[in-house]
């Protein structure tokens, strides 16, 4: 895919495109909807059995895939619905990598909080 | 110009004769009295081969507005038709039609909107939509229907404009109602109309582009600065096409309607069909020697303030005739006199003697008689120098 540019937010009436058109195709993924988010969902590398079914049930395409595993989250798009968190099927055995929590699945949700 | 075909003909079927000419790519419709002749006589053309049209009988009225977006965006000419209830469902629709600037051309047959039910004339349909961001027209004859549908291709397609415009008649007084209407010859109409040829549509492969996208707080308000400069910079265009149009037909419809406005004392200002009743009664009192006049304007959105206030500032006094209320407004007036004390406050003509007359709600006669005794009112208004009640009913029983 090639490199998009976002479009440009700051045109004035006159200059904006007529109806909305966008004309750039694709351009979505220069818009960050990850600020958006409040709730971060963090994965448990060691535990993920890469089953797909996060990334085929994200609606936002965040789950990052190379070579048929799941290798971490677009947190640029990610809204943090924690879809992914929820259709996870593994109960996890060891604690969280990243909470240290002792259950749920490989995907917790954290407040984003936490982060700051 | 060229000459005109007169023959007999009831509104409705005027409007889809212009339509058969025009030949838009996409209708989509759904049937309603008392605009269904318009969709029934049309659908007949596409069946016997005389359009090229793709029809789409559609399962409601927000359906056929969304077909004919769909079918827009697309790069088609698009026409449909409604009236009362079925423009009602068309509502959110009319809103995305205007926003994504489709130049679709909807023909509406005036009706009341229920409830309670009833099939009659008035203006509550299309006066509701004036909002959507459409241009709209008001004909009093089915001649002037005919004419408006043609015109209102050219004006909603204007590459300055993209704006959609409702062709407005009333039902069944000239929607049901047979009159001589002179038809165009057909490659004339083609002529005028042109072929549809849109800069920006999906069907556009090699560019593609997104249309109807979410606008974020970033651009709305500019996509509305947009549509609100299209709407007040229409008027010349619409006169520039009604002047071609009258070139070509030889049936000038400038954006006002007039009689015995260059020196009338007393006006009635009234949309539509009634106009023509009124006329009748100026015409026998300017024989008896009153000076009345008639105002009747043929667009309504854009709203030709500046027109009407220069036609009624000398009068000594002037009502405006309104068949739709406009709920919960100051008196409970119609749109008309909303439109018109505005504007005229807003060019600095505050003291003139003007009130209102709700008429003809549902289909109610409006006849000579009742248009005499509103110049009466008029008359004895100026004399007694007061307005009395602002907002009145004519032919309501008391």
């Amino acid at each position: 895919m090639t490199k998009q540019t976002a479009p440009r937010l700051d045109l004035p009436w006159k200059e904006a495109n007529e109806g909305g058109v966008v004309f750039d195709s694709g351009n979505s993924v220069t818009y960050n909807t990850g600020s958006w988010r409040t709730l971060r969902p963090v994965w448990d590398a060691g535990q993920c059995v890469h089953c797909m079914i996060c990334w085929i049930m994200c609606p936002d395409s965040a789950i990052l895939v190379e070579e048929g595993k799941m290798v971490g989250i677009d947190y640029d798009h990610c809204k943090g619905c924690g879809i992914c968190s929820e259709v996870c099927p593994v109960n996890i055995k060891e604690p969280h990598s990243v909470t240290g929590e002792q259950s749920g699945t490989v995907i917790h949700m954290v407040p984003e909080s936490d982060f700051e | 110009m060229v000459e005109s075909t007169y023959m007999p003909l009831d509104g409705a079927e005027s409007v889809s004769q212009a339509m058969r000419q025009i030949d838009p790519d996409v209708v989509a419709a759904y049937p309603i009295t008392p605009q269904t002749e318009v969709v029934q006589y049309f659908s007949e053309y596409v069946a016997d081969g005389l359009v090229h049209t793709e029809f789409i009988p559609v399962e409601s009225e927000h359906a056929a507005m969304s077909a004919c977006i769909g079918a827009s965006a697309g790069g088609a000419r698009v026409m449909t038709a409604t009236a009362a209830n079925g423009l009602a469902l068309m509502w959110e629709m009319l809103y995305i039609a205007s926003g994504m600037r489709l130049p679709i051309v909807l023909s509406i047959v005036n009706r009341a909107l229920s409830s309670p039910l009833n099939i009659h004339c008035d203006h509550s349909d299309s006066m509701g939509a004036r909002e959507a961001g459409w241009i709209q027209m008001y004909a009093e004859s089915g001649q002037e229907a005919y004419d408006n549908t043609i015109k209102a291709m050219r004006i909603a397609e204007h590459d300055d404009l993209r704006v959609p415009t409702m062709s407005c008649q009333d039902g069944f007084i000239t929607g049901h109602g047979v009159e001589r209407v002179g038809i165009l010859p057909d490659e004339a109409v083609r002529e005028f109309v042109g072929s549809y040829d849109p800069d920006v549509y999906l069907l556009d492969v090699d560019h593609p582009k997104t249309m109807g996208a979410w606008d974020f707080t970033d651009y709305y308000f500019e996509h509305k600065r947009q549509q609100t400069e299209a709407l007040n910079t229409a008027m010349e265009i619409i006169e520039s096409v009604s002047e071609e149009y009258a070139e070509l037909s030889g049936r000038p419809q400038p954006i006002i309607d007039t009689y015995g406005m260059d020196d009338a004392d007393y006006a009635i200002i009234v949309l539509s069909s009634t106009a023509g009743t009124a006329r009748t009664v100026a015409r026998d009192l300017r024989e008896k020697g009153m000076k009345v006049g008639i105002l009747k304007p043929r667009v309504y959105r854009p709203f030709p303030a500046e027109y009407i206030v220069e036609a009624i500032r000398d009068c000594r006094a002037v009502a405006v005739l309104d068949r739709s209320i406009s709920f919960g407004t100051f008196r409970g007036m119609g749109p008309l006199f909303e439109d018109i004390t505005s504007a005229l406050f807003n060019e600095g003509v505050p003291d003139l003697n003007i009130v209102n007359y709700i008429y003809g709600l549902g289909g109610r006669d409006t006849t000579p008689p009742m248009i005499e005794s509103v110049y009466d009112d008029l008359q004895a208004m100026a004399a007694e120098g007061n307005r009395g009640d602002i907002v009145r009913y004519l032919g309501l029983r008391e």
